[in-house]
This record gives C-alpha cells, sequence and structure tokens, in this order.
C-alpha cells in the first residue's frame, strides 16, 4: 500500500498569486494512499527540502509528488532530495503546476481545480513507480572537437591539458576560422593573428590532439561516453606525410585568378593552395572544380615540380571510424553578405562590402597590405560610411536578434579608417550602442572623442550609385528625424551574424536541438549554458548564438571542463528510464512473440534478440531483449509492440492509463 | 451548452511540446485551462489506445503534439507517430470516431506562442462541438461490457 506525500510549493508568489496552495494541499491530504500533504513558500530551499527528507522518515513515505515548476527545472533536485530522505528517487515525480498553470491562467477557481487535477494525476500515476536504479556504462576517453576556430581550439586545447585525447575536425583545409581573417581585435586592438596563430601551432603539436582538416562528420551513433563517429576526411589530392608545405606547387600553378575565399573575394589564390600563408597544417589542397588538370585533363604542373613527389591526383576520400565519449560543436558562424541587401544595392556596387572584406582591406596580411582601397579602383576612399545593423534586428528581413559584436567592431573599424586615412571621415549609422563589456563602452567613446567617428542614430534607407560615389540616404534621429545623404567613396555593412551554413544537417546528425535561426539550442539558458539537451555534447562559441572572442573562449573553456568532468568517471551513470521486455516463468518466458517489429523501429539498434533453449540446446524461442546501455527511452517500440510485451520505465502503460483516468475523473 | 466547459487533454512529448508549454509559462502567455498535460518521453510512445481511453474516460478532446518532423530528440519517434496517426486516423473515422476531437500537431520547445493558439483553438472548437458522450455511452454499456468482459 502507498503511503504518498504531496508538497505544494509557493514559489515565492509565482504559483500562490494565482492557485489556493493551502486548498490544493487539502484536497490532496484526502486522496487515497496520500498519508501527508503540506504547502510551503519555497519548496526547492533547504528547509522545503528538509521538509520532505523529514517527511519521508516520520511518516514513512514511499512515495513524493512535488506540486511545483516544470520537472524540467527541478525534478532531479527533488529526486534527490527523495534519495537523500531514504527512498528510491524514482518514486518522485512532479505535477507542473506552475508553467502549466499559475503562470498561464487567471488568479481563481478554476486555476485551483487545474492544479488538483495535475496533482491527483500523478499521486495516480506515482502509485505505480517503481524503483529504479542507474544504469552504469563505460566511456571513452576521447573528445571530439568539431570546428577549428578560436572557440574550437580553446575547447580542445584545454581538454589536452588535462590530458585527455582530443580529436579535431575542420572541414576547411585550415583551422583558425574566422578569427584568422580578422586584422585586429577589439578593444585593445591587438592584432588577431598574432595572438591566434600560436595556438593554431599548438593544437596542431599537441600530443593529444589529432587534427583532421578538410574533414567533416559523415555519421554519429550512440551515446554519452560511447558515441561512433565517422569522419570523411575529403582527398587532399597530396599524401601529406610526404608534403613538407614547400609551396613550390602554388607558385607554379597557372591557375591564378580564382577568387580566395579566405580574402573574402577581394584576392586571389591558385588551384592548389593554401587558404592563407600561416595555415596550420601547411599542407595544401587542390580546388578540383578549378583544377586545369581536372577540367581538361592535362596540366600536372604541380606533380612535376614537387620536390618529395606527393602530388596525388583522383585521391579518394577516406572514412575513419573513432569511439568518442564527449562531443564538442564549436562550428561557428557565417555572415550575411551584401547580396541579401536590395536596397543597399544588391551587392552589385563594388564598393559597398561587409565587414569581413573590411577586415581583410584592413588587415597587414590582406589584399592590399593593411591599405584601406576601394575594390573597385583601388584609389584611397577619403569618406567612409558604416552601416550597423544591416539585417539584424529587423523582423523584415527575418533576422529579430542582436548579432552582438557588430557595434564593437564597427567602431573599430570607424577606428582603423582614421587610424591609416587621417584626412578621411567615417560615418556610423546606427540604431543603438551596443558597448556592454569590460572596456568596451570606453572603446567606442574613443572612436567618436579621440578618432572623430561620425556617429548618426538613425538607418539608411538607400544607396544608389551617382558618378563614382555612392549617395547613402539615411536619417538623423536625434536631429528631429532630419533626413540626411551622405556622398561616400565606401560603405561597409555590418550584416547579421547567422549560423554556419550547414548547421542544421550536423544537429540533425548529432540529434541537437536548434533554434529558429539555426544556432544550436543550449540545455538552459542560464544554468545550463554549454550543455545541449544531448548527454555528452556540448556546444562553444558563435554556433550557439552570435558572440565575441572573449565570450567564444570562455564557453569554450566551459564545455572542457565539463568534458574532463564527464572524463573523470570510468564508468557513467545514465538514466534507467529504459524499455524492458517481460520475462515470465517456463514455459511462456515472456508474452514477447518474437515478432520484433519493434527491433524496426528502434533508432538506436537497442533491440536484440535473445534465443531461449532447453536443456538439450535446442532453441524454444526468440524474444525480444533491451540492452539498457544503448535504450534511450524514447518508447517508439512500446506503442508498438500488440502483445504489451514490452514496457518503459517511467512511463509505463500503468501508469499512463493512471494518469488518464485520474485526470478525467475526479475519483 | 453555453456555460460548457470542455475537458481536453494533451498527450506531449518531453523534449519539444513539454518544453514549449514551458516556454508559454515563462512567457506569461495566457491560455484556456481546459487542456491538461500528460507527458511522455516521445510522441513515438504515444499508443493510441490512449487515446480511447481517455474519451472513456470522459474527454471532450485529445492533443497529440512533439517534435516537428526532423527535429525529434530520439531521431525518428515523431516520424512513427505520424504514421501511426495516418493509419489510425481511418480505422476511427470507419468506427464513427469524431476526428474533429483529435489535435495532431507539432510545437517545438521555442514555439511557447504557438501552444497558446493550439489551445485555445482546440478549446475554441471543442466548446462550439458540444461535450463528448457518444463514445463514453458506447464504452459505458453493458452489452459492450459483456463482450469484453464475457
Amino acid at each position: 500500500m502507498s503511503r504518498i506525500g504531496v508538497f505544494v510549493c509557493h514559489c515565492g508568489e509565482n504559483i500562490s498569486a494565482t492557485v489556493d496552495c493551502a486548498k490544493v494541499a487539502e484536497v490532496a491530504s484526502e486522496l487515497q494512499g496520500v498519508v501527508h500533504s503540506v504547502d510551503y513558500k519555497y519548496m526547492c530551499s533547504d528547509p522545503g527540502q528538509t521538509l520532505i527528507k523529514e517527511a519521508i522518515k516520520e511518516k514513512g513515505l514511499t512515495s513524493v509528488v512535488v506540486a511545483a515548476c516544470s520537472p524540467r527545472m527541478h525534478e532531479p533536485t527533488f529526486r534527490k532530495a527523495c534519495a537523500e530522505g531514504g527512498i528510491n528517487p524514482f518514486l518522485c515525480e512532479m505535477a507542473n503546476v506552475r508553467e502549466h498553470c499559475s503562470w498561464v491562467h487567471d488568479k481563481g477557481e478554476v486555476t485551483t481545480s487545474k492544479a488538483i487535477d495535475l496533482v491527483r494525476t500523478l499521486v495516480q500515476k506515482v502509485k505505480y513507480n517503481e524503483p529504479l536504479y542507474p544504469i552504469k556504462v563505460p566511456v571513452t576517453k576521447t573528445a571530439l572537437v568539431i570546428g577549428g576556430g578560436v572557440a574550437g581550439i580553446q575547447a580542445a586545447l584545454d581538454i589536452a591539458n588535462c590530458g585527455h585525447q582530443v580529436v579535431m575536425v575542420e572541414r576547411e583545409p585550415s583551422i583558425g576560422g574566422h578569427m584568422s581573417m580578422l586584422s585586429e581585435t577589439f578593444p585593445t586592438l591587438d592584432c588577431s593573428q598574432c595572438i591566434l596563430t600560436p595556438r593554431m601551432v599548438e593544437v596542431a603539436q599537441h600530443p593529444n590532439i589529432t587534427l583532421y582538416t578538410y574533414s567533416e562528420v559523415e555519421s554519429v551513433e550512440g551515446f554519452v561516453g560511447n558515441f561512433k563517429v565517422k569522419i570523411r576526411k575529403k582527398a587532399r589530392d597530396l599524401d601529406e606525410n610526404l608534403c613538407t608545405g614547400c609551396g613550390l606547387c602554388t607558385t607554379k600553378c597557372p591557375q591564378k585568378k580564382i577568387p580566395s575565399e579566405f580574402e573574402q573575394g577581394l584576392g586571389f589564390r591558385t588551384a592548389i593552395y593554401t587558404p592563407f600563408p600561416q595555415a596550420v597544417p601547411n599542407k595544401p589542397v587542390i580546388d578540383r572544380h578549378n583544377c586545369t588538370y581536372y577540367i581538361k585533363g592535362k596540366c600536372k604542373v604541380c606533380e612535376i615540380v614537387c620536390p618529395t613527389k606527393a602530388i596525388r591526383f583522383n585521391q579518394e576520400d577516406t572514412i575513419l571510424d573513432l569511439e568518442i565519449g564527449a562531443i564538442v560543436l564549436a562550428t561557428g558562424y557565417d555572415i550575411k553578405r551584401t547580396d541579401f541587401f536590395p536596397e543597399y544595392g544588391y551587392g552589385k556596387y563594388k564598393d559597398v562590402i561587409d565587414g569581413l572584406q573590411f577586415e581583410r582591406l584592413a588587415s597587414a596580411s590582406g589584399p592590399t597590405g593593411g591599405a584601406i582601397r576601394r575594390p573597385s579602383d583601388g584609389k584611397e576612399p577619403k569618406k567612409i560610411v558604416f552601416i550597423a545593423c544591416a539585417g539584424s534586428r529587423d523582423p523584415a528581413k527575418g533576422i529579430e536578434y542582436c548579432s552582438k559584436f557588430c557595434c564593437m567592431y564597427t567602431a573599430k573599424h570607424a577606428m582603423l579608417y582614421k587610424h591609416k586615412v587621417h584626412d578621411g571621415d567615417a560615418y556610423v549609422f546606427y540604431m543603438d550602442i551596443r558597448a556592454g563589456g569590460k572596456n568596451y563602452d570606453e572603446f567606442t567613446r574613443r572612436a567618436i572623442e579621440a578618432d572623430g567617428a561620425k556617429y548618426v542614430r538613425g538607418r539608411v534607407s538607400r544607396i544608389y550609385e551617382r558618378d563614382g560615389k555612392y549617395i547613402v540616404v539615411g536619417t538623423d534621429t536625434l536631429m528631429g528625424a532630419k533626413p540626411m545623404e551622405v556622398e561616400a567613396d565606401m560603405v561597409v555593412l555590418a550584416t547579421a551574424a547567422t549560423a554556419s551554413p550547414g548547421a542544421e544537417e550536423l544537429a540533425q546528425k548529432m540529434h541537437v536541438s536548434y533554434d529558429a535561426y539555426k544556432f544550436f539550442a543550449e540545455a538552459h539558458p542560464k544554468l545550463k549554458p554549454v550543455e545541449t539537451n544531448t548527454a555528452g555534447i556540448f556546444v562553444a562559441g558563435a554556433c550557439q548564438a552570435p558572440k565575441d572572442i572573449p565570450d567564444s573562449v570562455s564557453m569554450a573553456s566551459g564545455t572542457a571542463v565539463k568534458v574532463a568532468a564527464l572524463f573523470s568517471n570510468d564508468e557513467l551513470t545514465r538514466d534507467p528510464s529504459v524499455a524492458v521486455v517481460n520475462r515470465t516463468a517456463p514455459p511462456m518466458y515472456s508474452t514477447c512473440v518474437g515478432c520484433f517489429l519493434c527491433k524496426s523501429v528502434c533508432p538506436y539498434n537497442a533491440i536484440e534478440e535473445e534465443e531461449i533453449k532447453d536443456r538439450q540446446g535446442n532453441i524454444i524461442k526468440r524474444l525480444a531483449k533491451v540492452n539498457p546501455g544503448l535504450c534511450q527511452g524514447c518508447g517508439t517500440c512500446v506503442a508498438l509492440c500488440r502483445i504489451k510485451a514490452i514496457d518503459i520505465h517511467g512511463y509505463t502503460n500503468k501508469q499512463v492509463y493512471a494518469e488518464v483516468e485520474a485526470l478525467l475523473n475526479e475519483l | 451548452m453555453e456555460n460548457f466547459e470542455p475537458k481536453i487533454v494533451a498527450f506531449v512529448c518531453n523534449w519539444c511540446t513539454y518544453a514549449g508549454a514551458d516556454l508559454t509559462g515563462t512567457s506569461r502567455i495566457k491560455y484556456a485551462p481546459n487542456v491538461k498535460i500528460i507527458r511522455f518521453p516521445c510522441t513515438g510512445r504515444i499508443d493510441f489506445m490512449i487515446l480511447m481511453k481517455a474519451f472513456v474516460n470522459g474527454a471532450d478532446g485529445i492533443i497529440v503534439s512533439g517534435c516537428h518532423p526532423n527535429d525529434c530528440h530520439y531521431t525518428s519517434g515523431n516520424f512513427h507517430a505520424r504514421r501511426r496517426w495516418m493509419v489510425f486516423r481511418n480505422l476511427l473515422d470507419i468506427m464513427g470516431v469524431d476526428l474533429e476531437r483529435i489535435t495532431f500537431s507539432w510545437v517545438s520547445a521555442a514555439e511557447g506562442a504557438k501552444w497558446a493558439e493550439i489551445v485555445n483553438s482546440t478549446v475554441d472548437k471543442i466548446k462550439k462541438l458540444g461535450p463528448y458522450e457518444n463514445y463514453k455511452k458506447l464504452a459505458d454499456s453493458q452489452q459492450l461490457k459483456e463482450v469484453i468482459h464475457g
């Protein structure tokens, strides 16, 4: 016979403002099986939890229902309290009377009565809860870091320095990501490559890190501690062991006018190329779409000049099988290009460029050697207009969020321009200056006050070309919404940051949730910012939301400590809410008839066949059996089983039917 | 009929719709209190006999909701649920169960507002349809009980 305790939380006033908690507790006390029922201001607080623990001991409770917030919030808290009180944690259930009741309905009898219904439902369910014990599984102490930008680099180095093995996968030919393209970084104006490239080298040379560049994740199977990952190592057309990175092939390649991705189309590269001189690894790849040999069937100049005979034409992709314990997603972001903006010329105007292109112009290693020049005619622009929030915070463009780092880099751009072109004029059109961060506001003030950037609060409606100048039509809202025009030589759009291409596909491979903008979703916006909803997969950097370098790096270090914590155990304990096929005494053995429909629907291949033999070793029956290490507890097999031989802990047929009955009937 | 407050049960998955309904709460979006949620790990777990169980127990309407296609936490549970629903719907139709009573939808963890909309529109619809007694009567009938229990 159950001895159930019901604990109704006020959550300060979050619940009690609309729900009569005392009445809920009173009605609950009359339910069959309930021997103890109280309400309290903060159930999750220390005294609140003590209330539960003491009641378990004093009243001899066998199970507990807490009517409070969402179980997604505090189920672990209360289950832990129950365990400390002396009962199996899985004999505790939560009725969600906050998110699903008090917060969404007005104060009144109906709301209280709904709360009572919810409590009654869970009281009925908990009567059928069974004690469950965590499942232990081994941990492979190798981490996979996907993405070799600054976030991935930081995560990989931190994990490797904890003594664990790391595999880093980067889809581009070199690691470095967007940070390697930047000229200087705000708010200190130190050179981006100078701080990043040593860390790139450290990754390549670290004894615990295996680096796969020009590679992509093909598939991910398994679960926390035991992922099986396939990596596609794309053909570089090169024997990487022989290549010394001398670069002779790239100087001799006849295809010299291919727009460089690294230079954002402002410079050129060859068909066999390394993206930039400091690339890690410093080994070229052949771009088959532009290589003369692949187009015309002859050339092979690179093969002829290569001193170590490392070139391998028609090389095939290789697939690597890896055993991985934890995964860090650090796939970064992309930006909207100028062709996204019809009002600013659809990307047709060569001198209307995006922020990354300006970074390359300003970079000492860029196509102009750091001199600010117009892409159209190479002349020095005397008047530049910077447009912040191009796309961002603009519901009409379908991008409602703030891209976070553009205010700062726009100030930096204006500053860099003024430092390089002393007699130049820099205008910045902005909506708000969002410079929250250490030394950030001081930095933007410096751009305005010390360097004389002209900040205009207003938006730009249109840009058009007239006599080689770009007429920027905007408004100065601080001067009484006065329309204004600026005759600019060049325009830089701080375009919106978006999810990296392929992010959605990757998230689906990983079973990780993502938001409407395809940024990966964290498990909890405040308390689990680096975890995803899938155990063992973590998220770092701008693939979660636009963020600047310091934020990306600290987030990456956060993931590293999560991975290290995971790897500090030799065994993991997993949620025992898994499916199980019943077993009965011989000669039945199980009600399972061995149709194996369950096996065909299981997404985790967790259903195995068990052979039941007699004493002579003859097979009597083939039965389904769940591998609890693989089962994730979705329950698809349970709904499908015609015999009801398979059931799932925590959501058994008995529990669910009891819930339905209790919800609809005032027992 | 004026004061009819329908009883509606929602069977939702833990990862998307339950979290979506949590978001409705954290966003303080108000909706009709007629709908009460029963949590499942995944829509794939929802044996559609549970829907009949709800009607037997006097539900006037039912909502089934999970992750959008391709977003299932368990990869494919929602596809199974969808396919099961396509088949089950035909069966119910033949049996004479009013299909208008069941709402099948996808609500992601980010769609708090959509959850409120679905609840409100379902409540409005069921209010217009009135109480659902046909199935309950049928299940209560002595004759049927004799057939089932012998």
